[in-house]
């Protein structure tokens, strides 16, 4: 799965390889949604119903953006990657970078 | 250098040229400098510029070196200058133009050589200026100038204007030397004795007051202002937001910008390897927790054994009396109520009739504070084998009675020293002595005609949430008060029994005026009105008999079982809260509603378990149908009928976890019976030596019931454990254990109320192991139950799959009887057809031998 979507990648137009690379990760094992946040916290893309994104989408921009300023406060030259929520039923992982936010919900049984 | 002089001011004017008057600068050339020993920064310094030059020596340059003198220009003044030392000084600074000047006047002179600064007056005027302003200066003394003042001391003080007076008195000389007598004489003896001089107000002087002495204080102004803050009127005001979205086509141009393409790509990799982590492995899992969870029993605590708590045993009352039931108080925790009959077999009833009627039976209250008294005896017209407490009132209680009467207590007015005595016994009111237990009287009995005619062995309150009609239908309970109760005895029925006064069917005027008339009447014995409406004249408004499957005749109810209906009240009202039951539900306020307004209740099971005398346990319904023929109510015939145990049921009780899961217990055996299970119980246990008396589920442990037997001892079953036979055995008591309760008074103390046959009540505490359940245990136990059921299937499949096996063998060997008629003629038969067949085979071989083209026609007649 990895080979074939990095031949393919010249060809597909720029939103098709978008929504391939979230299947993808929403076709993971666990995996309950995805959502994709702008920087002000607004969802762009969401696999979940509106209620529930807007409500994740709000509350772990502001996380994530106390968790970069608590990281770059410590050493200015570092930067935050990747933040991950264990929580009793559910992880929530959130990655980020300057202009978007992409979060990930995952139930990890065995 | 504070201590500088004063320079007169006269002494520094400037005018305007630069230099004063005294001054004149001069500039030397080295070659004067050297002559007369002033060289700059060698012989005079900064600190140090003064020269005394001698006025000769000026004259003489002068003269010898004419108009290049530096000289010259004073040569006037020099001439002039009265001293014969003039002052050059070092003018480092440049002050007045040039390095060094002169000074001219004596004066001058010694002004600078004294210890003052050189030059700079401006300066210094300056400076004065300032430090009279910022220094305060010692003042200097000055002669005393007379401003008047010695003028207004000289008039105070006193002086003598005349020189003093003197005056010499002498007595005459005769009396010179004659003794002299003195007496004492008061001031107060004669009008001449003083001489007085009273103030009087004398006009012709009112001295007015010029000057006064006052104290004045200089303070700040003060003003008083108050504020108010505005009451503006009270809004209700809401608002309401809502998240920002973006729109579909803002949606579409993120999606399509190559900035979230890069990002997402990047970031894909760490993602994937998180979730393939979290899905391989709980890495947060505590294994050592985990472990422990399922062992159960590793903390520590050994204890297995029942531990005796407490044991009450009246010595008034319980003289050759048994207890028949038990039961805790539902909201005081602490208190528990004990019936106590007669222990005789009924012929001994009947010879003692007569003894019996006057030793009357009690229920007695006991609580744990106080094991010797009973807190309160309730008075009973008969053995009361079983008795409830009211669900919606804990001051209801409702007993069966051994002539087959209900009775009704109300125990509301002693409810307070229950709960005193349970903190201690401070609040004991001043009326009821100690030692005196509280006697209450029923408040009513049923009718002997229309109740049981039999003893009552079980009796049952409805829960609030319903109620039910005349034909057993259950409906809506409006009061949300438990106001029915069920019973049933060995003569063959079960009765249902509403305790509000029944309707009336016609009103009027007269009747309901002449009612309002009557004055409430008074019962005897101060007991409470309660029930007046119902004494003697209750009836049960249902009677469900039980006819026989497959026969005639009834069955005999011992014990039955109800299904705990919970049902969401429909109006969405809560139930009534305790508080406002306790204010007094009239019972005689409520009535039974029409017909027509009831609304049924759907979702409520109105199936019942009896257990019979018999050793049967019939699963009937109470529904009443009507009859087409007689047009009387009939009850159904029961929908089932199992006969399990030998001798009478003692006990059906309902596992207080499954509400389908029932245990009877027989004499010498119990089963477990699941409710829709219809091929017999789920397990059936084996048969005891000792016969078993009671049985009790527990109530904080799914799998663990508690036996009672006969020789007073207790059997713990845990079903998780084994099935076969119980985990633990233990003695109580010597007489056979009548009754088992359990209560849990908290977390920590859970309580067994054990009764037996002498009459002592024994509460045992149960240890730990059996109070705590695992997590898992109902559905392990759940589980177990259902296997037990599909076993129980599986079982009656494999009958069928047997019986038709059976019959099958059966028919084939009916076949095979009339089959053996003719076995020769067969024989020969076969025979036959086994040559044909043998000929038909060779022919074959050929024919494919010869397609084949392998066989010559010779060598197949030499073969053949």
């Amino acid at each position: 799965m990895f080979c074939s979507s990095l031949l393919f990648c010249s060809c597909y137009s720029v939103q098709a390889e978008v929504e391939d690379t979230l299947k993808r990760i929403q076709g993971i094992n666990g995996v309950i949604g995805t959502i994709v946040v702008n920087a002000e916290g607004i969802p762009i893309k969401t696999t979940l119903d509106n209620s529930t994104t807007v409500q994740y989408a709000g509350l772990l921009h502001q996380l994530t953006m106390k968790a970069r300023s608590t990281v770059r406060d410590i050493d200015p030259q570092n930067d935050l990657t990747f933040l991950r929520i264990r929580s009793k039923k559910h992880e929530i992982m959130v990655s980020t970078d300057k202009e978007y936010l992409l979060i990930v919900i995952q139930n990890p049984t065995e | 250098m504070s201590s500088k002089r004063p320079k007169s001011k006269e002494a520094s004017k400037i005018k305007g040229k630069g230099h004063p008057d005294y001054i004149f600068p001069l500039v030397l050339t080295s070659a004067t400098q050297e002559l007369f020993g002033c060289q700059a920064d060698e012989d005079v310094t900064g600190e140090n510029p003064y020269k005394l030059l001698k006025k000769e020596d000026i004259i003489k340059d002068m003269k010898t070196r004419a108009s290049v003198s530096d000289f010259s220009p004073v040569k006037q003044l020099v001439l002039d200058y009265p001293e014969d030392e003039l002052l050059l000084v070092f003018d480092r600074d440049f002050t007045y133009g040039q390095s060094f000047y002169l000074v001219l006047t004596v004066e001058a002179k010694e002004n600078i050589l004294k210890p003052s600064v050189e030059g700079d007056e401006e300066q210094m005027e300056h400076e004065e200026k300032e430090e009279e302003m910022i220094v305060p200066k010692t003042p200097e003394s000055h002669p005393w100038i007379s401003l008047g003042s010695e003028q207004e001391i000289k008039e105070e003080s006193v002086t003598e204007s005349r020189p003093r007076l003197r005056y010499k008195i002498s007595p005459l000389q005769r009396r010179c030397g004659a003794p002299v007598c003195f007496s004492d004489r008061s001031a107060q003896d004669g009008k001449e004795g003083f001489v007085e001089c009273p103030s009087y107000q004398d006009k012709s002087f009112s001295i007015r007051e010029m000057e006064k002495h006052t104290a004045i204080q200089a303070s700040s102004d003060t003003k008083n202002s108050s504020t108010q803050t505005l009451w503006k009127h009270p809004k209700n005001i809401w608002t309401q937001y809502e998240p920002r979205e973006f729109s579909l086509e803002e949606k579409e141009h993120h999606l399509r910008s190559k900035n979230l393409k890069n990002f997402i790509t990047s970031v894909l990799i760490r993602f994937e390897i998180s979730l393939q982590q979290n899905y391989i492995t709980d890495v947060f899992c505590d294994d050592w927790t985990a472990l422990c969870e399922d062992e159960g029993a590793l903390t520590g605590k050994t204890e297995t054994q029942l531990k005796e708590y407490q044991s009450f045993m009246d010595l008034h009352f319980s003289k050759e009396k048994t207890i028949s039931h038990v039961h805790w108080h539902p909201t005081i925790s602490g208190v528990i109520a004990v019936a106590m009959t007669e222990r005789l077999s009924l012929e001994e009833r009947i010879d003692n009739s007569t003894k019996l009627l006057l030793n009357p039976s009690y229920i007695l209250f006991w609580n744990f504070t106080d094991p010797i008294n009973p807190q309160l005896q309730l008075e009973c017209p008969d053995d009361v084998l079983c008795f409830q407490f009211c669900p919606s009132d804990p001051n209801i209680i409702a007993g069966g009675c051994m002539n087959g009467q209900i009775v009704l207590w109300d125990i509301s007015a002693h409810v307070e020293r229950l709960q005193d005595t349970r903190s201690g016994g401070k609040n004991i009111s001043n009326k009821l002595d100690k030692n005196e237990t509280p006697v209450v009287r029923y408040c009513a009995v049923s009718g002997i005609e229309n109740g049981h005619k039999a003893p009552i062995t079980d009796i049952q309150w409805l829960p609030e949430t319903f109620e039910l009609s005349k034909l057993g239908i259950p409906v809506e309970n409006a009061s949300r008060v438990s106001v029915q109760l069920v019973t049933c005895a060995p003569d063959c029925c079960v009765l249902f029994w509403d305790l509000r006064p029944p309707r009336v069917v016609s009103h009027s005027l007269t009747e309901v005026k002449q009612k309002s008339e009557e004055k409430p009447l008074e019962n005897p014995h101060g007991v409470p009105n309660t029930f007046k409406h119902l004494n003697l004249t209750w009836k049960p408004f249902i009677r469900v008999s039980l006819p026989k499957l497959g026969s005639s005749g009834e069955y005999s109810p011992l014990k039955f079982s109800l299904r705990d209906n919970t049902v969401d009240c429909p109006s969405g009202d809560k139930p009534l809260q305790n508080a406002e039951r306790e204010e007094g539900c009239g019972f005689a306020q409520l009535r039974v509603p029409s017909a027509k307004q009831q609304k049924p209740m759907e979702n409520i099971s109105t199936k019942l378990y009896v257990g019979t005398e018999d050793g049967e346990l019939v699963y009937t319904d109470w529904k009443m149908e009507k009859d087409n023929d007689s047009g009387r109510l009939l009850s159904t015939k029961p929908i089932h009928r199992f006969l399990v145990h030998d001798t009478l049921v003692n006990t059906v009780t309902r596992s207080p976890f499954f509400k389908d899961i029932i245990l009877t217990v027989g004499s010498f055996s119990f089963a477990i019976w699941k409710e829709g299970v219809t091929n017999g119980p789920i397990l059936m246990s084996a048969f005891s030596r000792t016969m078993r008396t009671v049985g009790h589920w527990s109530l904080s442990r799914p799998a663990v019931f508690f036996i009672g037997k006969e020789d007073g001892s207790i059997e713990i079953w845990d079903l998780l454990q084994n099935t076969h036979e119980p985990s633990q055995s233990q003695n109580i008591s010597s007489a056979a254990i009548t009754c088992i309760r359990t209560s849990c008074i908290s977390s920590k103390q859970h309580l067994l109320a054990v009764s037996d046959r002498l009459g002592t009540l024994h509460i045992l505490q149960i240890p730990w192991t059996l109070r705590r359940s695992s997590n898992s245990e109902r559905q392990i136990v759940r589980k177990y139950f259902e296997k037990e059921e599909e076993r129980l299937e599986y079982f009656e499949k494999r009958q069928i799959k047997h019986e038709k096996k059976k019959k099958e063998m059966e028919a084939e060997e009916q076949r095979k009887k009339t089959e053996l008629v003719m076995p020769l003629k067969q024989e020969e038969e076969l025979e036959a057809e086994a040559l044909k067949e043998y000929e038909q085979f060779l022919a074959l071989e050929k024919d494919i031998l010869k397609n084949m083209g392998l066989l010559n026609e010779t060598e197949d007649s030499s073969d053949m």
